[in-house]
């Protein structure tokens, strides 16, 4: 089903009457070919009106539209012979994150990513990509395997942030997410993260210690949620657009502060206005960073990696 | 209780009443009395310092002060502070309800220090440590670029000088007012604790009351060995956001220290009178 967004329901009417005179009527017959001819026109005055100067917090609400691509779709459509890899071998198999092996353009790579759901009944089996301990525990299993074989890593950051419930907690969130940031330095092998929706907090960093880290055009990288900040700092849970450009999450405010090496365009609007520009776009920054990454040698990978994150952070050191 | 029959004289009606002085006098109440956040107990706070900072009556391990912390753990005059001129940005120009600037400046002069971490190098009964405490009273000992960098260089001198490093926590989590870095603040420590074990030293971690989100979730369980305070606070999400999340009330004791031990995330509690010379054993039985 198609979705729109507060500020895209505009184009909602124009895009169902195409819809609606594609499916049910003749469009050779003049009649509704001109109709078409006008309401295309009228879509894309409506698009530049709408997508042409995207605030902070527009974009956080892209970043989770329900029509974008997710971990599977990427996954689906630019990997091939994907084979999922279940459980962590401790507790469960967390549905949250998707684990496995597949063949990118003939390099054989592990691939790991948060899986959030289409619709409701996805959403729930999903629990929104919002992992248990297990999910992560899942992951390092997959990377320990990767890091043996030689296989590089792509992982998918999709997440509104690790599940704060009580077996979580339990089953040690921390614990979890806290090693699987450690394991990601030890690996010797290439990873490449692409943060395609909603990098929420630890949770999306519990995959997130790549060698490149690439950002898809609208999707949103932070420390909290515009919603979860205005709540604790302005007491405010409305407060979310000024939390939104208070904490800079875009993929262009991160470049700028050096934490992704790489914006992957987006399509017009978002991913989700057109899937196959996405991944073609995807594919082309995949290649580009994974051919360049597994010219090195495995040491010089991991010093690589660490290097790149020994940098994080601004200060003053007074002499 | 003489708190409450001293609060009811000063309703005395016959006297104008003085607003600034009674303010004056309330303030120096609230500086005379807390309550233990454990078993909300109100207590005198005198006898809670003379405790060592600890509740009287259940054990509860109020947070304190670094000086205090490096008086209780370290042989004294041992401790030589490191990094001490790393300091913080308001690279965002960040503003809530009020700028990050301003508020530095503020906690700066209320704390007399430059940020929520202070590392150096000490001595526990004779054996060479290096350590990095979390100061709570800087903007609730959030984790943000200059505590993340201290930590790391403090690991990396670690390694470099074969010591081993103590970590002692007591933070709300990442530092919201610097946004996506102090998220990857936890990356940064977790690759040089990475290394300092790769070079066979020992990591650990002493969890005191508070230990939440983004620093449990890095450097704060990634302790070889991890000791706990008494009643301590430690977990990745926080009570308030678990309970709106799924609705129902929360176990007894949910995220205290001896709720972790019995599911086996930490090593062991040692209450603060004790952890100097637990220290000591350990750090003799590891080095
Ligand atoms: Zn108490």
């Amino acid at each position: 089903m198609r979705y729109y967004l507060d500020f895209e329901k505009k184009l909602e009417p124009l895009e169902r009457r195409v819809n609606e005179i594609e499916r049910f009527y003749d469009i050779n017959d003049p009649h509704y070919s001109k109709e078409v001819h006008y309401l295309q026109k009228k879509i894309s005055k409506v698009e530049k009106e709408i997508y042409g100067d995207l605030t902070n917090w527009q974009r956080s609400q892209l970043s989770r539209h329900l029509n974008r691509p997710h971990t599977l779709d990427y996954i689906n459509n630019i990997f091939s012979d994907f084979i999922e890899l279940h459980g962590d071998r401790k507790y469960k198999d967390d549905p949250a994150v998707v684990t496995g092996f597949a063949n990118y353009e003939g390099i054989k790579v592990a691939v790991i990513g948060h899986q959030k759901g289409k619709d409701v009944r996805e959403m729930a089996h999903r629990n929104f990509g919002m992992a248990h301990p297990d999910g992560y525990r899942k992951a390092m299993r997959i990377m320990d395997m990767a890091d043996r074989w030689q296989k590089p890593v792509i992982t998918f950051i999709d997440t509104p942030g690790a599940f704060p419930g009580v077996g979580a907690e339990e089953r040690g969130q921390a614990e979890a997410i806290a090693s699987s940031i450690y394991f990601m330095f030890s690996l010797s092998v290439p990873v490449i993260t692409i943060v395609i929706g909603e990098g929420g907090s630890g949770g999306a960093l519990g995959i997130g210690v790549g060698n490149r880290i690439l950002m898809m055009e609208n999707a949103t990288y932070s420390v909290i949620s515009p919603e979860g900040c205005a709540a604790i700092l302005w007491r405010d849970g409305s407060k979310g657009p000024m939390a939104a450009d208070a904490l800079k999450p875009t993929s262009y405010d991160l470049l700028k502060l050096g934490v992704i090496d790489e914006i992957i365009k987006e399509p017009f609007g978002g991913a989700h206005r057109d899937w196959k520009e996405s991944f073609q776009n995807t594919r082309a920054a995949l290649t580009n960073n994974l051919e360049a990454l597994m010219k090195y040698e495995p040491g010089d990978i991991k010093s690589m990696r660490y290097d790149k994150f020994r940098k994080m952070g601004i200060f003053e050191e007074k002499r | 209780m003489g708190f409450f029959s001293r609060k009811d004289k000063t309703k005395k009606p016959h006297k104008e009443i003085d607003i600034q002085r009674e303010i004056k006098k309330a303030e120096k109440d609230e500086s005379l009395w807390i309550k233990c956040s454990s078993c909300q107990e109100l207590l005198y706070r005198k006898e809670v310092e003379r405790n060592k900072h600890v509740c009287p009556k259940c054990l509860y391990h109020f947070p304190i002060n670094v000086d205090v912390r490096v008086a209780l753990m370290f042989d004294k005059g041992s401790f030589t502070e490191l990094y001490k001129d790393v300091e913080p940005v308001d690279f965002l120009k960040f503003k809530d309800t009020k700028p990050y600037k301003a508020r530095l400046v503020e906690t700066k002069e209320t704390t007399k220090r430059s940020d929520a971490m202070m590392c150096g190098r000490a001595a526990i009964n004779g054996l060479d440590v290096l350590a990095a405490i979390f100061d709570f009273n800087f903007m609730g000992g959030s984790l943000g670029s200059v505590v993340g960098e201290k930590i790391t260089r403090t690991l990396e001198q670690g390694a470099k000088d074969k010591l081993p490093v103590i970590l002692f926590c007591s933070s709300g989590g990442a530092r919201m007012q610097e946004g996506i870095m102090s998220l990857m603040q936890m990356s940064k420590v977790s690759g040089a604790i990475y290394n300092l074990k790769s070079h066979g030293i020992p990591y650990i971690t002493v969890l005191t009351d508070p230990t939440l989100g983004g620093v449990t979730a890095s450097m704060g369980m990634l302790g070889d060995i991890i000791i706990a305070e008494p009643k301590a606070m430690i977990g990745f999400a926080g009570p308030r956001v678990i309970k709106e999340t799924i609705k129902e009330e929360l176990p007894h004791g949910f995220q205290r220290a001896e709720y972790l031990l019995e599911h086996g995330m930490i090593d062991m509690i040692v209450p603060r009178k004790e952890l100097k010379k637990r220290l000591y054993t350990l750090l003799s039985h590891v080095t």
